[in-house]
């Protein structure tokens, strides 16, 4: 496992057969151009690859498998590049795909409620597209503006939304596939289930491990009628906690339900001037939505119950532009808290609703110990929890207490009954924290799916699962960045 | 009610050893249904039972795999949720790990999703008796391959199911079921308009000329949808949809061969064959009659999906479409990947596997 087994990859060869398929402008050689896709949203790892491609239809990423599987050279599929968890950080031998110049919206089939997109479109473009007929696409990843869909495809984003609406396996319904070999097959169909194995929920969030998307066939919902947030300031985590397993035991679904703690409430405060209560330990977000009766009934009922729970403050949306502002202040949370500081360090762990306070007061505590404020989100209806560390990343000593913070972050949410991700992936990132969630079996069975679709492991090499029963003819990344 | 994992896995190792095929069996409800006919020794795991975890304010519920739907339902309605997805109990005999390795689900599974949309986690036991463990207990998981949610469907092929872990969700505080007297053309036209707006539909069925359209929810909201949209309503709401969701309209007892074709929900009507019975909002169409299958393929593709024999027929044939080579080869290395000796319910899905 120390070098690579396999021989170097002849960049001459290769760049002479991608010439012949691609148009010159579609392949960046240089160095300083290469610098851009040098990383993803989590820029605490960087690699340059060997090429970057930027095909322009499908036939030539067809074409570009193609030659990478004739010269067994490892390709490393990227969207939008906002994945959190280097999943799209190149491969020194390698090339890197980018999939961003596939953009066009194929067809919209607004009676089917459906559309037919390119993997390079952007989640919220989707939804603009459509809301002329009154729909829209319902998985809604913070990164939405930027993020692609064949990126929510690899990872199987969710967003806000999802404990109601679902995450992106349950709001897709085809997929067109390259495999490995540049081999096109279509998985799923427009009827809501299809024949053999579900492929189409293997690939979702399969993380480029086991082919390249091409087009993304989604599904679209109704626009609900109206929506109204109802924000709730507490005294304690425990007391939100509580108010949010209240709200879903009256048998309210929510389609959105947040909560933020106190550095993460005064930041976004401070950023958006939403009007959180600055003096609470918590604050909740909870979006009701469906029919003007339906939101006028409900949203009552969870203003009556966040203040029997305690509240120390409740506000009720009473027009569109007090609900965007409302939602504002969460969504922008990230950029506000990355204002306290050089860098900060996005966890992604889901956890039993039930343990949130638990587990919010060892990461209180673990912050003391490794000497880092750390602001937490939590997607709390449905259990993501996002706490952002902040360091300074200049500082390498600083660096390694946050890698290591984070890591005891991933081990307390599978010790509490949850996961090491929840939407962000493994990518390169959670690697090494895959064997505190499975068995040797179980990982050698992940080995093995990946091997049934990608048997040199050329794709995406190095990523999502760790690779143990193969390792003599892999090509391994370079030793700083191996996680096994 | 007790656990029996560890011996279903001790089965399963010994018949690997002696490469000796398996025919995976609990309740026997869906025995003759979608599947192939699979000549192997019955492995009988309907001992394997029990509701290992419920916590009502999480939505998540984890049983066994023999455990019965009925059984269930009945813990769950205490709590007033319920499995969303609305499989057939089939005379209480339908258990957990039956349906979802059928991915069996009832007329809500257009709003509510699939029973495979509902998977969490699950409990597998794989072709060797090894025990494994994939998703978990929480609403979002994207550690490893979804290898939960593969199983839905595989036909057991992929492994024993040994426990799963689902969504559940509240009881809806109220339904209404409105009936319109129309042509299968002008319904499948007012579903799909229907379905595409704001409102609390959960069900949509065509058949006798009548369609049948399902509001549940918070009242608020049903009552005011039921009085924009009109129609009549009908009064037993529940036993109508009870019986379309087991299969118990007269429509399903006939002896005739089952065709079941999964369409785009908007597919203009097939005049050749005709569907008797639309559900799913348009995107599940059920025939009845002497086809092949290759026909009814036919007609399924330019609706935008497929057909296999549901029930009855010759099931010593295929009862569903072949995959193209390319997703043949990946099929069948999956299975290798799961099941290496082939002894999981072999021929059951495919007659290569």
């Amino acid at each position: 496992m120390r070098s690579s087994a396999l021989p170097p990859v002849p960049l001459d060869k290769l760049l002479q057969r991608l010439r012949q398929v691609l148009p010159a402008d579609c392949i960046v050689v240089d160095t300083e151009s290469q610098r851009p896709f040098e990383c993803d949203a989590l820029t605490l790892y960087r690699e340059l690859p060997l090429l970057v491609v930027l095909p322009e239809t499908a036939d030539q990423v067809q074409a570009v498998l193609r030659i990478c599987h004739e010269l067994a050279v490892p390709v490393v599929p990227r969207g939008a590049g906002t994945g959190l968890a280097a999943g799209a950080m190149p491969h020194p031998e390698g090339v890197l795909l980018g999939l961003s110049k596939l953009d066009r919206i194929v067809d919209i089939d607004p009676v089917a409620r459906s559309a037919r997109v390119q993997p390079g479109v952007s989640n919220l473009s989707i939804s603009n597209a459509v809301a002329e007929h009154g729909l829209y696409y319902g998985p809604d990843p913070s990164s939405q503006i930027s993020c692609t869909i064949g990126g929510n495809v690899a990872e199987n984003s969710g967003g806000v939304h999802c404990l109601k609406y679902g995450l992106t396996v349950h709001n897709i319904l085809a997929l067109e596939l390259l495999t490995v070999e540049g081999e096109r097959i279509s998985i799923g169909s427009q009827a809501l289930d299809s024949p053999g194995y579900d492929l189409l929920a293997l690939i979702t969030g399969s993380e480029g491990l086991l082919g390249i998307v091409t087009e993304v066939t989604v599904r679209l919902l109704p626009t609900p009628e109206t929506a109204q947030v109802i924000m709730a300031g507490f005294d304690s985590v425990t007391a939100a906690g509580d108010a949010v397993g209240a709200v879903i035991a009256a048998g309210i679904i929510p389609g959105g339900l947040e909560m933020m703690d106190r550095l993460a409430i005064q930041a976004a405060e401070d950023f958006a001037g939403a009007g959180y209560p600055r003096d609470a330990e918590a604050l909740l977000l909870c979006e009701v939505d469906g029919t003007r009766a339906e939101v006028a009934s409900c949203s009552q009922r969870v203003e009556a119950l966040f203040k029997e729970l305690g509240a120390t403050s409740v506000v009720v949306s009473q027009n569109e532009s007090q609900r965007a502002l409302l939602w504002m202040g969460r969504k922008s949370a990230f950029p506000a808290v990355g204002r306290l500081a050089p860098d900060y360090y996005c966890m992604d762990g889901t956890i039993p609703r039930s343990q949130v306070s638990r587990v919010l007061n060892e990461i209180s505590a673990l912050s003391k110990k490794y000497q880092l404020a750390v602001a937490n989100v939590f997607h709390a209806g449905d259990g993501n929890l996002h706490p952002l560390i902040l360091f300074d990343a200049s500082d390498p000593e600083e660096v390694h207490r946050a890698e290591q913070f984070g890591a005891d972050i991933l081990e307390l949410s599978v010790q509490v009954g949850g996961c090491i991700t929840g939407e962000h992936g493994v990518g390169l990132e959670k690697l090494a924290h895959m064997s505190s969630q499975f068995s040797p079996a179980e990982l050698a069975l992940l080995e093995d799916i990946k091997a049934a679709f990608d048997p040199a492991l050329n794709l995406n090499p190095g990523k999502g699962i760790p690779i143990l029963k193969r390792c003599q003819e892999y090509r391994a990344l370079p030793a700083r960045h191996r996680h096994e | 009610m007790s656990d029996h994992s560890q011996d279903i896995a001790a089965a399963i190792a010994g018949a690997a050893a002696q490469q000796e095929a398996l025919d995976i069996s609990a309740g026997g409800s869906k025995r003759d249904l979608l599947g192939r006919e699979c000549n192997a020794r019955v492995l009988d795991v309907s001992g394997h039972r029990g509701i290992t975890d419920y916590q009502p304010s999480e939505l998540v519920l984890t049983a066994r795999a023999g455990t019965a739907l009925g059984d269930i339902q009945a813990a769950l309605a205490k709590e007033g949720q319920t499995l969303p997805f609305e499989p057939p109990m089939f005379g209480g005999r339908a258990t957990l790990g039956g349906t979802i390795a059928c991915n069996l689900s009832g007329p809500a599974r257009p709003w509510a999703g699939s029973a495979r949309d509902l998977v969490l986690g699950v409990q597998l036991i794989d072709g060797l008796g090894q025990i494994l463990n994939f998703g978990g207990r929480v609403m979002k998981n994207v550690a490893g391959y979804d290898v939960a949610r593969l199983q839905a469907g595989a036909l057991g092929t992929l492994g024993v199911l040994s426990e799963i872990s689902l969504k559940v969700m509240p009881l809806p505080e109220q339904s209404i079921t409105l009936v319109y007297d129309m042509d299968a053309s002008a319904a499948i036209d007012s579903m799909n308009r229907r379905a595409g707006q704001s409102g609390p539909l959960s069900g949509a069925c065509w058949f006798d000329g009548r369609l049948y359209l399902r509001l549940s929810g918070a009242a608020a909201a049903v009552e005011d949808t039921a009085r924009s949209w009109g129609g009549d309503s009908v009064a037993d709401s529940e036993s109508f949809w009870g019986d379309l969701r087991e299969m118990n309209l007269p429509f399903f007892h006939s002896p005739e061969p089952l065709w079941r074709l999964s369409v785009k929900s908007s597919a203009a009507v097939m005049d050749d064959p005709s569907p008797t019975l639309i559900d799913w909002g348009g995107a599940q169409r059920w025939l009845r009659g002497d086809f092949e299958l290759a026909q009814l393929q036919r007609v399924a593709v330019a609706a935008g999906g497929n057909a296999s024999l549901f029930r009855g027929g010759d099931r010593k044939l295929e009862v569903r479409p072949q995959p193209d080579p390319v997703s043949l080869r990946l099929q069948q290395r999956l299975k290798n990947a799961f099941d290496p000796q082939g002894i999981l319910n072999p021929g059951r899905l495919y007659g290569q596997f």
